[in-house]
């Protein structure tokens, strides 16, 4: 696995995050993002942990495309995001990134199943594909006997399920989990994390966005964010090179 | 890294392009905030449905009306024609039509039935103890006895004059006549001229002769006997062929008064039942203009609605974008909402316009007109409300920023 340097504008084939510089100021003097350098490649799961203000949120809102940098340029799955336009930008969320929410965002009054394929609405495949897809990944999740369970029939960390089978339906390049444990109790919480290194194990890369050192120092790859730099990139396993930044 | 994941990163590697939704999916999500809040849906549709519901129901009403009439005016025919003096050259100067008139209009080629009536100096009351002056504005007319067959009139109790009673002091009245008179049935006397008449009919009403309905009719021979009546009839009826009605028309004056045809005034009866048609057809503007107010409050009704459906539902438009909707989508998703919302108001609108025009029809024994005009104008105006008033609350919603889906709600 990569150390997590920075690379160049044109990236590794392998490589699903590519920032160099990137930089994001909103109005007022501080600079939520300086100069933040990151590559994610194929397969990883990392942690990006920071204490609130740290940069950290913003920094996901860039590697989802939800934000553009100020400065510096951000590629995702191969894809130079300061060239893209709105349509072009939300096809590559509908492709390539999943998401998946501290408050899970479920529509009330819908089926597990319905909520899944609502993951690949704007994915351009037809209703029943979207729903037999919904059903297989919700077995992935392990959810299978509840496809037709609606949300407030489900507990916290079935939801939490629920809202990972969104946002792996589509099969995307990067799931991007914002404090997935947030709002779970410990039980529930260290199921949901068993699932995403499982999911990893089977593939898929992903970025799990927390404020909590516990979780994110049980993950093979952590970087530290604070005050909008990127103040540690380690990997867990290989040589404990953390220290004095945090 | 198995094979699955390495097709999802090699698809990365593609071109992007935003998917279309299908027409099945915006409507899907259009309504999906519709489901979720039926009462809300109920209130604000309400306001655009009493909006339709007045201005159908406007519409359908004095369609009704006027379609009545219509049928009316068909049952009584266009092709009556009445000779009557017009206003003579010299003021004051009393015009007669002649004597012979009515035998010449009958000649004319197409003129099937003629008959006449003849205005007397003499009034008609109940008995000889009411004051003369208090008339009631019933005319004393004498009348040749084709007059009923050529108004295709009815007698409504009793019978019309014929050779023999048309001889003696006997009278039939028009329907408002005998209203007036305070008379119900034939039998009675009442005081005409300087004798007692007997009542031998009473008319049922001629919406084509009003004049007839407000008269007392004395028999011709009658007239002359009773009543001092030279013979010079005032009104001349005919009725013709409805081909012919037009060449009668033309030859009409000249054959009533071959003299003096400019003192001669040609109407037809028809013509004043078919501008009140068109009157009854004319519907209140002033109504309409309610009906558009309401629809208009129905409309910003909508707009708020809306605006607020946007606002609560910051996040799932921050997770549909997140998803991979494009502003577009999101724009489409919520004038679909509005549509919807205004569509449903403007249904339940033409359908309560509707029922309010049968009901109406129903109790006044109308025929049930519904223009469809109406109904289809009336559904578009709710669409164009609803794609106006969804617009701008779609337009915030699209550009919300994406990143609010993961701030937490």
């Amino acid at each position: 696995m990569s150390t997590g340097t920075a690379v160049g504008p044109a990236p590794h084939p392998r490589t699903v995050v590519a920032l160099t510089g990137v930089t994001k100021e909103y109005p007022g003097p501080v600079a939520a993002l300086r100069g933040v350098d990151l590559t994610v490649e194929e397969g990883e799961l990392l942690g990006i942990v920071g204490p609130s203000g740290s940069g950290k949120s913003t920094l996901l809102h860039i590697i989802g495309t939800l934000d553009r940098p100020t400065a510096g340029s951000v590629h995702i799955a191969g894809h130079e995001v300061a060239a893209l336009s709105d349509r072009r930008l939300s096809a590559l969320r509908a492709q390539h990134v999943g998401f998946v929410f501290q408050a899970f965002h479920l529509v009330p009054g819908v089926s597990a199943r319905d909520n899944v394929a609502e993951g690949l609405l704007y994915s351009g495949l037809s209703r029943s594909v979207r729903r037999r897809r919904a059903a297989d990944a919700l077995a992935r999740v392990g959810l299978a006997d509840r496809l037709d369970h609606k949300p407030h029939q489900l507990s916290g960390g079935q939801k939490q399920r629920v809202a990972i089978a969104r946002a792996v339906v589509g099969e995307p390049a990067l799931l991007l989990a914002d404090e997935p444990t947030g709002a779970l109790d410990s039980a529930s919480g260290a199921a949901v994390m068993e699932l995403l290194r499982d999911l990893n194990r089977e593939g898929a890369t992903i970025a799990v966005i927390t404020h909590d050192t516990e979780i994110a120092a049980q993950l093979p790859r952590e970087v530290r964010i604070r005050d909008g730099q990127v103040v540690a990139d380690v990997t867990h396993g290989t040589a404990a090179t953390t220290g004095a930044a945090l | 890294m198995n094979g699955e994941r390495g097709r999802g990163g090699g698809r990365g590697r593609g071109k992007l392009k935003a998917a279309r939704l299908s027409p099945r999916d915006v409507a899907h999500v259009g309504s999906s905030g519709l489901r979720s809040r039926p009462m809300r849906v109920v209130l604000s549709a309400l306001g655009i449905a009493i909006g339709i519901a007045t201005m159908i129901s406007v519409v359908g009403i004095s369609a009704s009306s006027q379609a009545q009439l219509l049928r009316e005016l068909d049952k009584l025919g266009t092709n009556l024609l009445v000779a009557s003096p017009g206003e003579s050259m010299f003021a004051g100067e009393e015009v007669k039509l002649p004597e012979e008139s009515v035998g010449m209009v009958g000649r004319i080629k197409g003129v099937q039935d003629v008959g006449a009536t003849a205005d007397l100096n003499a009034t008609v009351r109940r008995t000889d103890k009411v004051d003369e002056d208090d008339t009631g504005g019933i005319a004393v007319k004498a009348t040749t006895a084709d007059l009923l067959r050529v108004l295709r009139g009815e007698v409504g109790s009793g019978s019309w004059l014929n050779a023999a009673t048309g001889r003696y002091p006997s009278v039939v009245l028009g329907h408002v006549a005998a209203e007036r008179l305070g008379i119900t049935e034939p039998g009675r006397q009442v005081w005409l001229g300087d004798r007692y008449f007997t009542v031998v009919g009473i008319l049922a009403p001629l919406p084509l002769a009003p004049e007839i309905e407000r008269s007392a009719l004395v028999g011709w021979e009658g007239a002359k006997r009773l009543l001092d009546f030279d013979g010079h009839p005032t009104s001349v009826y005919e009725r013709s062929a409805d081909a012919a009605v037009e060449d009668v028309r033309t030859v009409m004056a000249a054959t009533v008064d071959p003299q003096n045809p400019q003192n001669v005034k040609v109407t037809d009866p028809s013509s004043a039942l078919r501008a009140k048609a068109a009157t009854e057809g004319a519907f209140s503007s002033l109504l309409l203009g309610l009906g558009g107010i309401a629809l208009l409050v129905g409309g910003v009704g909508v707009a708020n609605t809306m605006i607020i459906s946007v606002l609560e539902r910051r996040y799932e438009i921050g997770l549909r974008r997140s998803l991979g909707a494009t502003r577009g989508q999101i724009r489409i998703q919520f004038v679909t909402e509005s549509l919807m919302l205004s569509g449903l108001g403007g249904l339940a609108g033409v359908a309560l316009g509707a029922a309010a025009t049968g009901v109406y029809a129903q109790s006044g024994g109308l025929p049930w007109v519904v223009p469809l005009w109406a109904v289809g104008g009336g559904f578009g105006a709710t669409l164009v409300i609803g794609t106006v008033a969804g617009l701008y609350p779609a337009v915030r919603a699209s550009r919300l920023s994406p990143t609010l889906a993961l701030h937490a709600a």
